[in-house]
Parts: C-alpha cells; structure tokens; sequence
C-alpha cells in the first residue's frame, strides 16, 4: 500500500475518533452543568478543554452557548467537531479510490450535515439532538467500514489510528479528572458525586459496561481500574492498545516487512504495562505519572510508526 | 403510432423552437424521431411532480457519491456537482457504426502520423504536411525523436469531441489526444439513468458501457514493457485540487490499480519505484492525467511539483510505460487539425469517414485575410489551448474583442485558426418543468493498445445556457447520458 494512502487512512480515522471524543465530553459536561451542586460553569469549561488537549481559542467567557458553538463549529478551532470531520472528509478524499463507496457516502453525508443550513438551528433548539446525531454519522462510518471495506492493511492502518487516538484521549481525560476523583469536594449531598463519576463513565460510554461487570455501586478506584486495565471493554486504554498490536501486527504479516525492534518493543512494552499491573499497584503511586507515561509512549509508537512506514528514508529503502 | 396523448405532449413541449438546426429528437416538421417516441410517451405520462422528484434524486445522488468537479479560485464551495439533465441522448446503430468506424481510422492514422514524425519524418519530405508547422508547435516534444514506444502506441486513450451539422451528418471537432476527462461522467451518469428510468431503459435495449474500466487496463496491460508479465499498473495524478480528481480516483478504484501522485513516485537506477509500506515498489505502466510540462521538472517545466524527477530517463531507458505517450498534443494542435483528412489519406489510403470542420490557417494569408475581413461570423481558436479557454464566439463578440483578436492573430498568425460558426445539433432538456432544446456534442472514448475498442457510447455534453454554444465544464454545461441502441 502507498505510504501516502496508509497516512490519510490513518488521519482519516484519528480524526474522527477526535470529534466523536469531543462531542461526547461536550455532552456530559453540558448535561453535568445543569445540576447547580457541583463546580462552577468556567472551571468545568477548564476542565473539559484540558481534558482535549488544552486546545486554543477555547477559553472560557462565561457565555455557554457560544462556547459549545465554537466546539461544534469553529471551523479553524483545531478542536472542534466541524474540523475533525472536514479533516477527515479531506483525508478520505484523496484515498477516495482506496474506501468503499459507502464509507464515501457516509462521511460525505455526515460533511453536507455539519455544514447544512438547518444545522445551526437544530443545535440552538435541541443541542442533546444535534450531538447524538453527529455521533450516530460516525457510528455508522465505523460500521459500513467494518463491513464494506476489504480488511486488509489500509482497514488496519484505520484500526491502528482509531485505537491510537483513543487511547491517548482517554488517558488524558484520566489524568486531568483523577485528582477529583480521589478528593471528592465536601458536599451536603452525595448525589453530586455519584453525578460526577457517571459523568466520567459516560465520557467514555462506560456506565452501563461497568454496571454490568461492578454492578452500580460506583467507586473511584473500580472506575479508574476498568477505564484503565479492562481487557474486554472498547473503551478501556489496554483493550485500545491490545488493538494497536494487533494492527501493527497485521499490517506487517500483510506486507512482509518485519517492523524495527523499536516498534514492537515500545508498543509490548505499553501493553504489558497495562496487563501486568494491578490497580493497587497503580493507585499506591503516582497515578498522574502513571497516565502521563502512557501519554508520552501512545506519542513515541505514532513516530516510531510514522518513520518507519510513511516517512522513511529512500536510502534505507534502497539499501534492503 | 403517434407520438403519445398529443395534449400532454404539447405542455411538454410547450413553444418548443425548431429551426435550421437539427434537433435530435424532432423532425423539421415536428415529428418526433421514432427512435424517441418511446421516451417522449413516457415523460408525457409522468406527472410533474414525479419528473421534479427524479431530477432532485438524481442531483442528491451526484452530491452524496462526491461526483462533483472543482472550481478554481474560490475559497468556500469549491466543490460542484455536473449539472446533469435527465433526459438520455439516443443515438440509433447505423449512426453510431459510422461513428465507430471513422474514429478507428482516425486513431489509426494519427498514432501512424506521430510515429512517423518522431522517427522519419517521410509525410514531411512528402510535403503532406508542413514540417514548419510541426517544429512551431507548443507540443512538439524534440525528446521523443527516435525514442522506440510498445508496439507503436503514441495515443492509447482519445476522447474526440463530435459534432453533429444541420445535415444530420456527425463531423469531427477536435480530437484529444493529451489527457482526455469526462470518462467517468459517461459511467455515472449511466448508473444514475438506470436508477431514475429502469423501465425505459429496459425497453430501449441499449448497448453497455459499463465494461469501460476492464478495457482501459486491458489496453494499459497491453502496453507494459518487456518481461514485466505481470504488471505495476498506477494512475498518476496532480492530486485532490485537480478539477477532474473525481475521476482519476474513481477509474482507479474501478480498475483496482494504485493512484499515485509525483510525490509517492522516486527513480534510481532510471527505474521508477513508488513508495508504499513495504518498502519501494517498482512501476511498470503509468496511465498518467498529467500534462507533459508537469511530469518530469528534469525535462519539462523545472518548476512543476507534479512530475516525477528523472521518469523522462527511465521512460527512455525502457523501464516504464508511460501513456499517452509524450508529445501526442503535436497532433492535436488546432492548425494541424486542418491536416487530419490529408494524414488519413496518406498512412491509409482511405478517404476520411468523418469530415472534419471546415478550418482556416492563420498562417496562410489569404486564409486570414478572409478571416479578418468576416471575424464577426467566425469562431477562431488559439491552438495549444482546450476546455473552451482562448476562444473568441465571431457572433457573441464585442467590436472590442474582435478587435483584440485581429491584433493577436497577425501578431502570431501561428497561434490561431478560425472556424465557421458551427450551426450544431440540439436536443431536448429538463429545464424548469418543460423541455427546450439546448446544443450538445458527443465525446466518444477511444481506447488503443494491443487493438481498438470503443465504448458505445460517449459524453454528451450539454451547453445548459440558452443559446450558449460552449459546453465545457468549465463554463457552465452539463451532461446527459447516451444511449446507443442494440
């Protein structure tokens, strides 16, 4: 596969796993703002912009609605929904030939929706609608993907970009929330509480996954062990990064090419992190450092990645 | 049998002019041509309603496939769809064998031409065609001299462009040979017709075009190198802000062949390899849809990011296939066009099966002193240009542009050529909710490798603008879909 073509795949994917991302903490924290209990509106709004990454032009100004406009629309807000799906309708555009016509149709459509006419209105009178709706084009890319496109080494370079980019907005999202998580605010009522950690859960369409394997006794240390460590759970952190083996494990039986150590050393070394170590042992240290470093090696395996399959030098390809 | 209920032909219609053109689907008198009739019985049955309804799913499907084209120039919208009109152009069996048959000859000739320019240059000793002619033109690649191409094929892919006169008779208006598009409308549009009118069409028994992909990587196939039995066949692009990137995306993905651009593409060793993750992977046939100037910065334009640096020397080393070949615009230069019937006769010994149109020579100077003295009844043409670009209509100009053109063409009488007002054949379109008759040509798709094979069929393009005789994209027209009868 052209080294270009497996770079938009990829792209493509990321993207749209970001704006799925973004609309989704978007979401819970315009529904968290609704109870008056909790945080303030900014310093919520703070969280949720460092939980995607601290990106700019996002800062609070105390006008909610025209925050969560500029999240969806802003087309220049490297953030924002409306950029994502247009970067990843870009990227799909010059593999256009490598996509099904349906993964085509389906991101198209979901384009022509974010930049129809009735869009703008149908956000101001139901915000909840528009954003499921957003979600549910995604959701249905993701399907016709799964289904119509041949599962060769470009359907894994998407799986390697989706779980990639998962996995890194998760343990953001952790590492600004863990701190609360563990130092609840005194409050007169604990409802709030339970509110807060629904709302984490939801994040990352967790709370009725965890529901079913912890029942709904919620508490800090079971959230952050399942978020984390599940095995089976799509959006737990070691179930995205058992997909990033084994996509890059694939992409090379596919092509021949043994990847470099480097490669399989970085991304075994993350997944063993993740499947030899207990939550006990994570919560008895520096929780923060723990996140942060699955950060950096989420960053080190997309270069590592990048310099072997889609910038190499053509001198190294020659001398093989 | 009569053409359907009269009266509901008649709202149809409405005051539908007919004139000294030929209409494609009425006689002179009115009648409606019985290879129509089953069509205008149709529509006359449908409701108003229902035509709008299948002209707005037909555009919604142009839009949601992403089969749009992109304007130059502007920031937001650049993206548009083709307009497409509804109603199909029907072409009877007997039309199209003529229309088959001259275009293999002409193919035929000209790639006979090309090769005999670029090696011997005998039609030139023979003072067929003026060699003066030939070493001025833009396209005129002198780097081809003596380079041996597979099996002779200088022009694998045409897309000439017919224009049917007032006598019903089909005349050649241009022949592209550089990197001919619409291809791809012709496919979709076809897609889109059976979906709107699956009936209809149906009842026709119209000849498949389909099979167009299968056949263009056959005949790109057929043209690999030596002892490459199995083929790396890629389509080279200039990438996703090219007006017709639809299209190469779209014959890539029907033929199953990699698209590249000049950025995936290195050479070493005068062996041209892309880039994909398993490392460098040698190419053996480009089906390029990039201009000459663009391919190669080492031999051409030294500014162009398109190209690949060095495929000129591994093209001339043998190791790649490169098609068309480069320098095939020499012979559809507009001047050298006036020499077509002549090559035709020389290389074939046949007269021409379809005419070419009556052209005047700039260069020659009783031809353009006529020209000058009637520039206001003439159309006259630039010569390396195409897309309906450098072009002045002698009928819609200003004394102020035909003044412009005068100047330049005795300025550069090589440059130009002059052409009588053509008064070409209209056929009926969906405007609003009746029909009006609107000029339309007819681009067929030719293809030559190991033999020659054309689609039935073609592009008919359609200027949408009342009167307007221009049917490029570019500046406003459409397109139908063609039917050739069994």
């Amino acid at each position: 596969m052209l080294s270009r073509v497996a770079d938009s795949l990829y792209w493509m994917s990321r993207y749209l796993e970001r704006a799925e991302n973004t609309v989704r903490q978007l979401d819970v924290t315009m529904n968290l703002m609704l109870d008056t209990g909790g945080a303030s509106a900014g310093s919520r709004w703070q969280q949720l912009i460092a939980a995607l990454g601290n990106p700019e032009g996002c800062e609070w100004n105390g006008n909610l609605e025209e925050m969560a406009g500029r999240l969806v629309f802003d087309a220049l807000g490297h953030a924002s929904i409306t950029y994502c799906v247009n970067a990843a309708r870009e990227n799909a555009r010059q593999v256009r030939e490598e996509i099904s016509t349906e993964q085509w149709q389906r991101l198209n459509r979901l384009y022509h929706q974010m930049h129809s006419a009735q869009v703008q209105s149908q956000f101001r009178a139901s915000i909840n609608d528009a954003l499921a709706s957003v979600v549910d084009g995604i959701h249905l890319f993701k399907g016709v993907t799964d289904t119509t496109m041949i599962h060769g080494q470009g359907w894994q370079f998407i799986r390697l970009g989706r779980y990639l980019e998962r996995a890194y907005a998760i343990a953001t999202l952790l590492e600004v929330y863990q701190a609360e998580l563990f130092s609840p605010h005194e409050r007169e009522h604990s409802g709030y509480q339970y509110l807060e950690q629904v709302g984490l859960l939801r994040c990352c369409t967790a709370f009725e996954a965890y529901c079913q394997v912890y029942t709904a006794d919620l508490t800090a240390d079971r959230i952050l062990e399942f978020l984390l460590l599940n095995r089976d759970f799509p959006h737990a952190i070691r179930y995205c990064v058992d997909g990033v083996r084994q996509a890059v494990e694939a992409i090379q039986r596919t092509g021949g090419r043994r990847p470099p150590d480097e490669l399989t050393a970085g991304i075994g070394r993350l997944h063993a992190m993740l499947g030899y170590t207990t939550i006990s042992e994570i919560l008895a240290g520096d929780t923060a450092a723990f996140l942060h470093s699955i950060r950096e090696q989420c960053l080190r395996i997309h270069e590592l990645m990048y310099r072997y399959y889609i910038h190499y030098s053509i001198q190294s390809a020659l001398s093989i | 049998m009569s053409a359907g209920h009269p009266a509901e032909l008649e709202t149809l219609f409405g005051d539908y002019p007919l004139d000294s053109a030929f209409d494609e689907m009425r006689e002179p008198g009115g009648d409606v041509r019985s290879h129509y009739r089953a069509l205008a019985e149709t529509l006359a049955r449908l409701p108003q309603a229902e035509l709008e309804r299948c002209k707005q799913s037909a555009e919604l499907s142009f839009l949601t496939q992403g089969i749009t084209f992109t304007v130059y120039g502007r920031e937001e919208g650049t993206e548009r769809i083709f307009p497409y009109d509804l109603l199909p152009r029907i072409i009877t069996a007997e039309e199209w064998d003529r229309i088959e048959r001259g275009l293999t000859q002409r193919i035929t000739a000209l790639n006979l031409f090309l090769r005999d320019v670029y090696f011997d240059a005998k039609i030139l000793t023979d003072r067929v065609v003026p060699s003066e002619l030939v070493y001025s033109c833009k396209h005129y690649r002198r780097q081809m001299r003596g380079l041996q191409v597979p099996r002779n094929v200088y022009i694998a892919v045409v897309g000439s462009d017919l224009l049917r006169l007032n006598t019903g008779e089909f005349v050649v208006l241009e022949d592209n040979l550089r990197v001919p598009s619409g291809v791809s409308y012709m496919l979709t549009n076809r897609r889109v017709m059976k979906r709107t009118f699956p009936q209809l069409f149906h009842s026709y028994g119209v000849r498949p075009i389909e099979h167009y992909p299968q056949l263009l990587l056959a005949t790109l196939r057929s043209l690999a190198p030596e002892g490459r039995p199995e083929p790396n066949i890629v389509l080279l692009t200039p990438g996703v802000y090219n007006s017709a990137y639809f299209e190469h995306t779209y014959l890539a993905r029907q033929m199953g062949i990699d698209l590249v651009e000049g950025r995936d593409l290195v050479t070493h060793d005068n062996v041209v390899y892309m880039r994909t993750t398993d490392g460098l992977k040698r190419v053996d046939v480009i089906y390029r849809r990039v201009d000459d100037d663009f391919s190669d910065p080492l031999i051409f334009r030294s500014d162009s990011a398109l190209g690949c640096t060095g495929l000129f020397n591994a093209y001339r080393a043998g190791n790649v296939t490169v098609t068309n070949a480069f320098g095939t615009g020499l012979a559809d230069d507009k001047a050298l066009y006036a020499y077509v019937p002549d090559i035709i006769r020389y290389y074939l010994n046949e007269d021409p099966i379809l005419p070419n149109v009556k052209t005047f020579l700039m260069s020659d100077e009783n031809e353009r002193k006529h020209v000058l003295a009637n520039l206001e009844n003439l159309v006259v043409k630039a010569v390396g240009e195409s897309g309906g670009y450098g072009m002045l209509i002698g009928p819609h100009s200003t004394a102020q542009q035909r003044e412009e053109f005068a100047r330049q063409i005795e300025a550069n009488p090589r440059n130009y050529i002059a052409q009588p007002t053509l008064d070409f054949s209209r056929a009926p379109c969906l405007i609003g909710n009746h029909l009006e008759p609107r000029h339309v040509d007819l681009r067929p798709y030719v293809l030559f490798g190991d033999k020659v094979n054309i689609v039935p069929g073609g592009l008919t393009r359609v200027a949408l603008e009342k009167g307007s005789l221009v049917v490029n994209s570019s500046q406003g027209g459409g397109s139908k879909d063609t039917w050739v009868l069994e």
